[in-house]
């Protein structure tokens, strides 16, 4: 789950114990150095492309496309993030907070929107994220890339690009950092 | 967040920084072209005012309407209330009706206390009861002002840790005008000081309340034009004439020469220092009409954060579901 998920719906005094690395710094740094080349690829050359992360987990690798997609293809990217809260669709049954403001500048009308976040799982916060996309323009397509694909869809949804993915029980939980991607469990303290 | 939002020690530092920080994405909401989210669809919003107000019902039925809430108005004026129902026969019918916010205003201190107690589930937020509160005048107020110095600050807020909260300590905000029949002052009071603001009351002697024991502010005084000096921020009190006030003063021409924001004293604030004002102003009396249009006043601010503060404040009370998350899906 998500970092972002995983903060509103621990339960009070819970705790993420890692079990086991699955991906490390330099793995993620690979898997975004590839991701990059397959968005290029795909999409034959970056015109009209933005970068669109979901707070507040897929912002950080947002970024780091951004910068790779710039080597690639020697074009600075647009780079945004979005906060899907008030777009979800378990508002009332679990708490719901916005992480951070949304940030995107630029109109995504015409635009192919390449949408980030760390960890796909059930495919509810994709489906809020596309909802809320649209209120910034009507984007010509959306794609999505996530760095960890961990299984479980509740919705037809399914990426465009992944990092890695990752078999996992329902009640484990993927944490994506900067040090690289832990798969662990959730104790009651 | 509490069940009800009745006054502003309901929330506590955290809670209004919470507020405050929520208040910030209602903001972004509300520069978009579809000014309007999904987040309370199939919620049902009453306001119940049994006294007049255009400002703040607006202010809390487009805050509604922009949560896709459905929102029935109840104007005590046309309503049952005026056949002699009773508030609490008016309350419990309204809940019978599966509402699930009421926003009540009433001219009774006290009035939405009684009525939280009435009701089961219903939230109830307090929009200005008698001389007691007004806790969402006061926090857009502080909304107003924590985005005005983020903004001195060069929008330096999120990234070290600070919601923007921690400047308000030692803060010199001076509230001026009529604090004796004012619920504003009481809200901005217990607000600014949960912040760790200090206070100053400016008012002549009759237009203090009988007794200042409680109020944890920093000074009293009765003279304006020495404590415009050191102020960060002043916020201005209308004469409500409405409640009286007129008689508490020889004229408005002796107060304005005494409590007035006048050209004069505008011009000894300090740079930076920021002038509030909850409206509806009287141009003349409490501030020079020269003074509302300078770039310090934040009178205009103030009423477009007010929708979003109160779309955060609607936010928190209705749509955090059971307070103890268990690991969804």
């Amino acid at each position: 789950m998500a970092e972002r998920e995983r903060s509103h719906t621990r339960p009070r005094g819970a705790l993420f114990v890692p079990r086991a690395q699955v991906m490390s710094a330099s793995d993620v740094q690979r898997a975004v150095t590839r991701m990059a080349h397959e968005i290029d690829e795909r999409n034959r050359g970056l015109e009209q492309l933005v970068l669109v992360g979901l707070q507040t987990g897929g912002v950080p690798i947002a970024r780091r496309l951004g910068t790779t997609l710039e080597e690639v293809g020697g074009t600075a990217i647009p780079v945004g993030s979005l906060d899907v809260a008030f777009y979800r669709d378990d508002i009332g049954l679990r708490p719901v907070l916005p992480e951070a403001v949304t940030d995107i500048t630029f109109d995504l009308t015409g635009a192919t929107v390449v949408l980030v976040d760390d960890v796909l799982f059930t495919g509810r916060t994709i489906r809020a994220a596309l909802n809320a996309l649209s209120e910034y323009g009507r984007a010509q397509a959306v794609q999505l890339a996530v760095m960890v694909d961990r299984g479980h869809r509740e919705l037809p949804i399914r990426p465009d690009y992944v990092g890695k993915n990752l078999p996992t029980r329902r009640d484990e939980m993927v944490d994506v950092t900067d040090d690289g991607v832990m798969l662990g469990d959730v104790v009651n303290r | 967040m509490p069940q009800h939002l009745l006054a502003i020690d309901d929330l506590g530092p955290d809670g209004i920084a919470e507020v405050l920080r929520v208040t910030d994405s209602f903001v972004e909401v509300g520069h978009r072209a579809n000014p309007k989210v999904p987040a309370l669809r199939g919620r049902t919003v009453a306001t119940l005012f049994f006294e007049d107000s255009t400002r703040t019902r607006v202010s809390f039925e487009t805050a509604a309407k922009r949560l896709s809430a459905d929102v029935l108005s109840f104007a005590a004026g046309s309503s049952s209330v005026k056949k002699g129902e009773s508030l609490r026969d008016t309350v419990e019918t309204i809940e019978a009706m599966g509402i699930d916010a009421i926003i009540i205003r009433h001219s009774s201190s006290g009035a939405p206390t009684q009525v939280a107690r009435w009701v089961d589930d219903t939230a109830v937020v307090n929009a200005g009861d008698g001389w007691h509160e007004h806790p969402t005048q006061a926090l857009l107020d502080l909304y107003t002002v924590r985005q005005a110095l983020a903004e001195a600050a060069d929008g330096g807020t999120g990234d070290d840790g600070d919601d923007g909260t921690r400047a308000f300590k030692g803060l010199q905000v001076v509230i001026v005008g009529d604090i004796r029949h004012s619920r504003v002052a009481r809200s901005q009071v217990a607000a600014y000081a949960a912040l760790g603001a200090e206070v100053t009351l400016v008012a002549p002697r009759t237009l203090l309340p009988p007794s200042l024991e409680g109020w944890p502010v920093a000074s009293v005084s009765h003279d304006l034009d020495r404590e415009l000096v050191d102020a960060d921020v002043v916020s201005l009190l209308r004469v409500q004439s409405e409640r009286g006030s007129g008689e508490f003063v020889p004229s408005l021409r002796e107060y304005t020469a005494g409590f007035g924001l006048t050209a004069r004293r505008a011009a000894a604030l300090k740079p930076g220092a920021l002038i509030l004002h909850p409206g509806p102003m009287v141009r003349g009396v409490e501030i020079a009409s020269e003074v509302a249009d300078l770039p310090a006043a934040r009178i205009t601010g103030q009423v477009s954060n007010g929708v979003a503060v109160r779309m955060a404040v609607l936010f928190l009370l209705l749509a955090q579901g059971p307070g103890e998350g268990s690991l969804h899906e």
